[in-house]
């Protein structure tokens, strides 16, 4: 049986509580929501919080409010925002959500935990055991593996992944990011010290496997705020089973369609090629003109310098950069309203909408 | 069946209540008082020497009873006589990252394994061997210092006429080198066991295995203990496919602490160390060469395998002779030659998985039938039709073979798929791919030599009216309880829930050798037969004598037992029971069962045979995408030749779950392994062994499958059955790769079949190259001399005519199991 | 091994309707306290990470991975097992189906399936067969191809509308 180190137990009874929890850890406490990605990876012992601050009595956490936006409590669970009929309108949200992982563990995930959820590598998401054999690697560099932010310095350890590389090219793998940020999402973050600050989405990670946020140890994620401003949104997914796996890549876009099928706002991001999501900058190469085969083509061949996939997760990575260019088209042909069901299968797939009880 | 009452008629498993009330108790799920836990420490290093093992902060460590190394187990074991290359614990090196260098008993299991983080091993590391062309080419250091020579484990050579003068004649011949990766059985169960002294002392061992016989028999000779003073439970198993079918290192070293705890010890791997167990499909590289006319008639067939090991023995010798001995009992093979290989490499031993070492050639085969077909402009159906081998018929290689309706199986599904409107007429991206397959239902000769029955059974029936059913066979999932009981209940006309069952129980049941290649429903099947019609006999005997009904004309139906001209005429089971115990003392019977003695006298021709075979036959319908080379399988058709399915509920159950496992294999799971850059780490580690990359098929994968039992009673089987347990998982993989190219005209001449693998063919075809991705050769291996043995038709008697005669069998008494020692005698026949 | 000096918990834990105090060390899943502190060894486990299925058990009904959720979290919610399925001596039609139409062979996936199938019959229970097959997605299966428990599901669905419109 695999089992979690032993950590100090700590209830909080609100989102100011958890915070206070985690500014007197100093670095050695970690917030549960779930668990479904804190409990695996303290069974791997790739994170050991000394304090575990659980989320689950603070109510605050998990509302769902409408009035001319969505803002969606970080404690909400996978489960909840996929039965929640309101949240159906941001369609690349649902879509992702739906098919994170499975539905048992839609059931505890939560979108919080989701959206800071660890950063994955087939040479670090393994056993103890496993990761000794390789002699570890920097973004767990050995038997005293800690709460993130408090991993010691970036020097210690191999990259095996690039081992002549400086740095930590773990896999930003959480299908929920891409999605919300194309949707214009803000969250909201927490400290004892400096009270709420509320950041775009985008801005809260990092392109590094080991720091991948930018949110500090001492912040918690409140809230997600995502506008009502009219786009039509979707979310393709890439992975080898329907249920379980991660995304070994992921493409979300919204876009707003004025008069003519002009786009008047766009915005594409890429998931599960680098060590955080992309919000590619030639989504405003978009703007202004209709969605034409060119214009969708000129998009797919001036954003390819982005999917830059390694081979740290499923799939050879050659094939899952040519897959990133027509999920980069295909995500734009459905939205333009191409009919899905003619498109080439693994298309097709990625773009039928699933909907599921959980 | 005509008649039958319980036979052929579907019905819920004897088991079923048990397992959907989580009543059933799996090895794990077994808590004694006082139990302590055991982990082991195991090697990272894939091959050092172990210079050194410090045990002393282990020992003081909180909880901690017990610490082992390998100086407390100086007696190797193994499951073939010729391998007995395992250790309980390695003492002078490790073969692999994950050989266990120490055990930490402890009170609970966190504390064991903290302690065994205490544990300081010093390691020298070896250069590694992480393939078989690696093996090849490196004679040092050795892994081991058995086997044919430098890492090579085992060649074999055989040749079944002139297969050259044949090819030479031919009109076309066929050249092909294919690839098959590893892949693990992944049982849902991981595997457990608890060992403990039962109240005289005695030691006991409950496990999750298949094969109770040869794990008591195992660690009898690793713990030096005399085999009557060891007690070996089988669990229901939590599924097995083959897994579990060898004996552990952990059941040596929970068995030992506890003899030296006096305490239950119990030890559950994780799923990481279930990978390393491993014992599944061997990575195969083949190379297939046929012959054939014009019309697609083969004239001979010759077949090279080589195969990756892994770091022990296992079953690998039997496991070779596997990879070439059943392709001819499928299609009229003339004359063949099959040269197979075994190396060792320092990664987790292989060894059976579901079909064998037969998948892996049988996919060769069937995708070298299918271009052959189409080189030859013929239907691969009929192709496969004009050359099925006939019922009875005494193959080249001396596989005497029973019933085969393979005819009708290819008949159901070429019917059922609508191939002829199909095959290369539908639209480019969808397609049709055919094959066919065969396998054993039962080896016909033990792993270690002996004369005794592979199977016994014994029937206890007394005034209660309960008949108590005590046999070794071990229920993994496969069904072997509801077999047997099934079969009992027909004979004596009660109800399969009446029978309770003892199995798998060394103390308390007759020996049945395991539930592995497929032998439980023929073997133990007609060991129960036989024991119920003595029962039988018995009870009628008293109710004749008592109601004065001559006893042939006594019916046992429906509980009762009465004249079959009168119905109205006789007594409920129950007093028929009474009436006989009163005639005849205390009822109890036996029954037992042997093969019959096989063809093949050449040396290896152990392997292979078999009471009867299997035959499947399937149809595959796919999806390509032309853009991505996704494949997405729409429906599959299944044909098995199942004798008679004696429950088809359990049966139709065992073929979709052979389906499943097998597109499982063909699209996603590979035992893959990782080694570092050499310049930087000498790690040689698993890819991935956890269930989440391990890629195993979930609901979403599962396509329609529409399934066929096709009845043509076995004289052999129990009641006519036949086995389908592992034979139609064999057609899948070819017939998909089939239907791969005929959805877009690509072959991927290896297993599994990836989209990124079709991708790069579908490139190949639009650059005007071979539209192909697969092996580009097969390796010059030196096979030394070949056994020549001439097949029937050209006056052989199944003996090699250049083999040197042989040295008398070492027979066993039945009754003290002696220890065996490296190669005294048998494995598989393979020495004899 | 770091090990802080963290002290045992006692909490009320509901399993199968019925409450009991427990000590138990704190780092303890509810997989773990189901099966070595109570004893309730049908729940199974075939990874411990999530990865398979074999561990769900409802939690305040809905169906969870018991190897992810920390006992302590269970503080005053409702757990039901495979155990609580049936009611008293009487299967669940679900039991009843899935011992007919051979849906448990080995039998060690089927008490995640179980309590699985029936969060979803109690939510849906006119499910259709797609619905059942994204519902059972997080539970693998090694035996049975998953055919013959789809038609279980359906069969006990059949069964239990027909009690219910009578
Ligand atoms: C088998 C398996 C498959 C999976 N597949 C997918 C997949 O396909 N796609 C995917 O995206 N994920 C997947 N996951 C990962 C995980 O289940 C989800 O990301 C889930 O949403 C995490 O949420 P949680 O509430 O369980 O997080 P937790 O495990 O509780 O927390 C995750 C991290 O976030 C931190 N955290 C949680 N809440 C907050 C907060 N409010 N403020 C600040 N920090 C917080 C925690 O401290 C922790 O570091 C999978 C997991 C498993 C085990
Ligand atoms: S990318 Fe490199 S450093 Fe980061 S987890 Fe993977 S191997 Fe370790
Ligand atoms: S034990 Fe595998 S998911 Fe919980
Ligand atoms: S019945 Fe064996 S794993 Fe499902």
């Amino acid at each position: 049986m695999m089992r979690a180190g032993r950590f100090r137990y700590v209830v909080a009874k609100s989102a100011a509580e958890a915070a206070q929890a985690l500014a007197d850890g100093g670095g050695k406490a970690m917030l549960l929501a779930g668990g479904t990605d804190l409990v695996p990876n303290m069974k791997r012992r790739q994170q050991m919080p000394e304090i575990v601050v659980s989320l689950r009595q603070v109510a605050e956490l998990r509302e769902v409010a409408m009035n001319g936006e969505t803002a969606i409590g970080a404690g909400v669970t996978l489960a909840d925002v996929v039965r929640d009929p309101r949240l159906r309108q941001h369609g690349a949200l649902f879509r992702a959500v739906a098919q994170v992982a499975t539905p048992l563990i839609r059931n505890t995930a939560t979108l919080g935990g989701n959206l800071c959820l660890d950063t994955r590598c087939n040479y670090y998401d393994q056993n103890y055991e496993w990761r000794r054999a390789i002699d570890f690697c920097k973004k767990a560099p050995g038997p005293e593996a800690v709460a993130i932010d408090a991993v010691a310095d970036d020097g210690d350890g191999t990259c095996w992944v690039a081992p002549s590389s400086a740095r930590c090219w773990a896999v930003s793998s959480t299908d929920s990011a891409p999605a919300l940020i194309a949707l214009g999402a803000r969250v909201t973050l927490l400290s004892s010290r400096d009270g709420a600050r509320e950041i775009p989405l985008e801005a809260l990670f990092h392109d590094d496997g080991m720091h991948y946020m930018t949110k500090r140890a001492d912040e918690v994620l409140t809230r997600v705020r995502v506008p009502h401003d009219g786009v039509r949104s979707t979310y393709w997914k890439l992975r080898r089973r329907g249920a379980f796996d991660f995304p070994a890549l992921g493409v979300a876009a919204a876009v707003r369609f004025g008069t003519a099928g002009v786009v008047e706002h766009a915005r594409v991001v890429l998931g599960a090629v680098a060590s955080k999501p992309l919000l590619l900058p030639e989504s405003s190469l978009l703007v202004g003109r209709a969605l034409t085969d060119d214009a969708i083509a000129e998009f797919v061949d001036a954003t390819a310098r982005w999917a830059k996939p390694l081979d740290n997760t499923d799939f050879l990575m050659t094939w899952r950069k040519q897959v990133s260019k027509l999920f980069l088209g295909g995500v734009l042909r459905e939205l333009r309203g191409d009919d899905v069901q003619t498109f080439p299968l693994l298309a097709r797939r990625a773009a039928t909408l699933r909907n599921p009880v959980w | 069946m005509s008649g039958h009452r319980v036979v052929g008629k579907p019905r819920r498993r004897v088991d079923g209540r048990a397992k959907v009330t989580g009543q059933t108790r799996f090895a794990d799920d077994l808590q004694f008082p006082r139990m302590l836990h055991c982990k082991l420490l195991r090697s990272p290093h894939p091959h050092a020497r172990i210079l050194n093992v410090d045990t002393t902060r282990a020992e003081r460590a909180p909880g901690v009873h017990l610490v082992l190394t390998g100086k407390d187990f100086p007696v190797t074991f193994g499951i073939l006589p010729v391998s007995m290359d395992e250790e309980p614990i390695c003492r002078e090196k490790v073969r692999m990252a994950g050989d266990p260098v120490a055990a930490v008993i402890a009170a609970t299991e966190e504390e064991a394994a903290a302690a065994c983080e205490l544990i300081d091993v010093e390691y020298e590391p070896l250069k590694t061997i992480a393939d078989p062309l690696e093996a090849l080419a490196t004679d040092e250091p050795r892994i081991h210092d058995h086997g044919d020579h430098g890492n090579v484990h085992k060649k074999i050579a055989l040749e079944f006429g002139d297969v050259d003068a044949s090819l030479a004649g031919a009109d076309r011949v066929f050249d092909d080198t294919f690839f098959y990766e590893g892949n693990t059985h992944l049982a849902l169960e991981q595997h457990a066991a608890v060992a403990l002294l039962d109240p005289d002392g005695r030691l006991t061992l409950h496990s999750s295995t298949q094969v109770p016989h040869y794990v008591h028999r195992q660690v009898a000779r690793a713990l030096e203990l005399p085999a009557h003073k060891l007690r070996v439970v089988a669990a229901p198993n939590g599924g097995g496919f083959g897994g579990k079918t060898d004996v552990f290192n952990h059941e040596v070293v929970v068995a030992k602490a506890a003899m030296l705890t006096g305490r239950p010890v119990r030890i559950c791997l994780t799923r990481e160390e279930v990978f390393l167990c491993h014992r599944g499909r061997h990575p195969v590289l083949m190379r297939l060469r046929t012959g054939v006319k014009h019309d697609g008639t083969i004239v001979a067939m010759d077949l090279e395998t080589l195969l990756d090991g892994g770091a022990y023995g296992s079953y690998g010798v039997a496991s070779t002779f596997y990879t070439g001995q059943l392709q001819t009992v499928t299609y009229h093979v003339p004359r063949y030659r099959f040269r197979g290989c075994r190396t060792f490499t320092n990664k987790p031993p292989c060894g059976p998985k579901r079909g064998h070492g037969t998948p892996q050639p049988r996919f060769g085969q069937e995708v070298q039938l299918d271009k052959i077909a189409v080189a030859l402009g013929l239907d691969p159906a009929g192709l496969r039709l004009q050359q099925l081998e006939k019922p009875g018929t005494l193959t080249a290689n001396y596989m005497r073979l029973g019933t085969i309706a393979l005819r009708q199986c290819i008949e159901k599904v070429v019917e059922g798929s609508g191939w002829h409107d199909k095959w290369q007429k539908l639209r480019d991206g969808r397609g049709l791919g055919l094959a066919c397959s065969s396998y054993l239902c039962g080896a016909g000769l033990p792993i270690y030599w002996n004369d005794l029955p592979h199977s016994g059974v014994q029937l206890k029936l007394d005034r209660s009216g309960l008949v108590t059913l005590f046999c070794g066979a071990t229920e993994v999932g496969q069904g072997s309880d509801d077999v047997l009981a099934g079969i009992v209940a027909e004979v004596l006309g009660v109800a399969p829930q009446e029978i309770k069952l003892l199995t798998g129980d060394t103390d308390l049941t007759p020996v049945d050798l395991g539930s592995y290649s497929s032998r439980v429903t023929l073997m133990a099947g007609n060991a129960a037969i036989q024991a119920a019609e003595r029962a039988k006999a018995i009870v009628a005997a008293g109710v004749s004598a008592k109601l004065g009904i001559p006893e042939d004309r006594l019916v046992f139906a429906e509980g009762r037992v009465f004249d079959a001209e009168d119905p109205e005429q006789g007594l409920s089971f129950q007093d028929a029971v009474i009436v006989a115990e009163g005639k005849h003392g205390i009822i109890g019977t036996t029954g037992s069962y042997r093969p019959a003695v096989s063809a093949a006298k050449y040396k290896g021709g152990g392997v292979g045979p078999s009471p009867s075979y299997s035959y499947s036959a399937s149809v595959v319908e796919v999806e390509v995408d032309r853009t991505s080379g996704w494949i997405e399988v729409k429906k599959v058709w299944i044909a098995h030749d199942i004798g008679i399915a004696l429950n088809p509920v359990l049966a139709r159950g065992q073929v979709e779950g052979s389906v499943y496992m097998a597109l499982g294999e063909a699209l996603m799971e590979e035992s893959a392994m990782r080694r570092l850059p050499a310049r930087l780490s000498s790690a040689l580690v698993h890819k991935f062994p956890s269930m989440l990359e391990y890629k195993s098929p979930t609901t979403m994968e599962m396509p329609p499958v529409e399934t066929y039992l096709v009845e043509e009673p076995e004289p052999n089987g129990p009641f006519g059955a036949k086995e389908v347990g592992q034979g139609p998982l064999l057609p899948i993989m070819p017939a998909l790769a089939n239907a791969i190219f005929d959805a877009v005209g690509v072959r991927i001449d290896e297993i599994p079949i990836t989209p990124d693998k079709v991708f790069k063919a579908l490139r190949e075809q639009a650059q005007g190259r071979t539209p192909r991705v697969g092996p580009a050769s097969f390796p010059a291996i030196d096979w030394g001399e070949i056994s020549i043995v001439p097949p029937p038709w050209e006056g052989g008697d199944g003996r090699a005519i250049n083999e040197k005669p042989r040295k008398s069998k070492v027979v066993e008494s039945g009754v003290r199991l002696a220890p065996d020692s490296p190669g005294a005698n048998v494995s598989d026949g393979v020495k004899r | 091994m770091r090990r802080s000096p963290t002290n045992n918990a006692r909490i009320a834990l509901t399993v199968n309707g019925e409450t009991k105090e427990l000590l138990f060390a704190p780092n303890k899943t509810l997989l773990e306290v189901l099966r070595e502190d109570l004893g309730l060894t049908g729940t199974k486990h075939g990874c411990e990470l999530g990865e398979c299925g074999a561990c769900a058990v409802l939690l305040n009904g809905r169906p969870v991975l018991s190897c992810l959720v920390l006992a302590l979290e269970c503080d005053g919610r409702q757990v039901e097992t495979i155990e609580g399925l049936a009611d008293d001596a009487r299967l669940h039609p679900l039991q009843e189906a899935f011992a007919d139409c051979g849906a448990a062979q080995c039998g060690y996936c089927t008490p995640g399936f179980l309590v699985t199938a029936k969060a979803l019959l109690d939510e849906r229970p006119n499910a259709t067969r797609g619905e059942i097959t994204e519902a059972l997605s997080g539970n693998l299966c090694r035996c049975t191809g998953y055919i013959q428990i789809f038609e279980a599901v359906e069969e006990a669905a059949a069964k239990m509308g027909a009690k219910e419109s009578k």
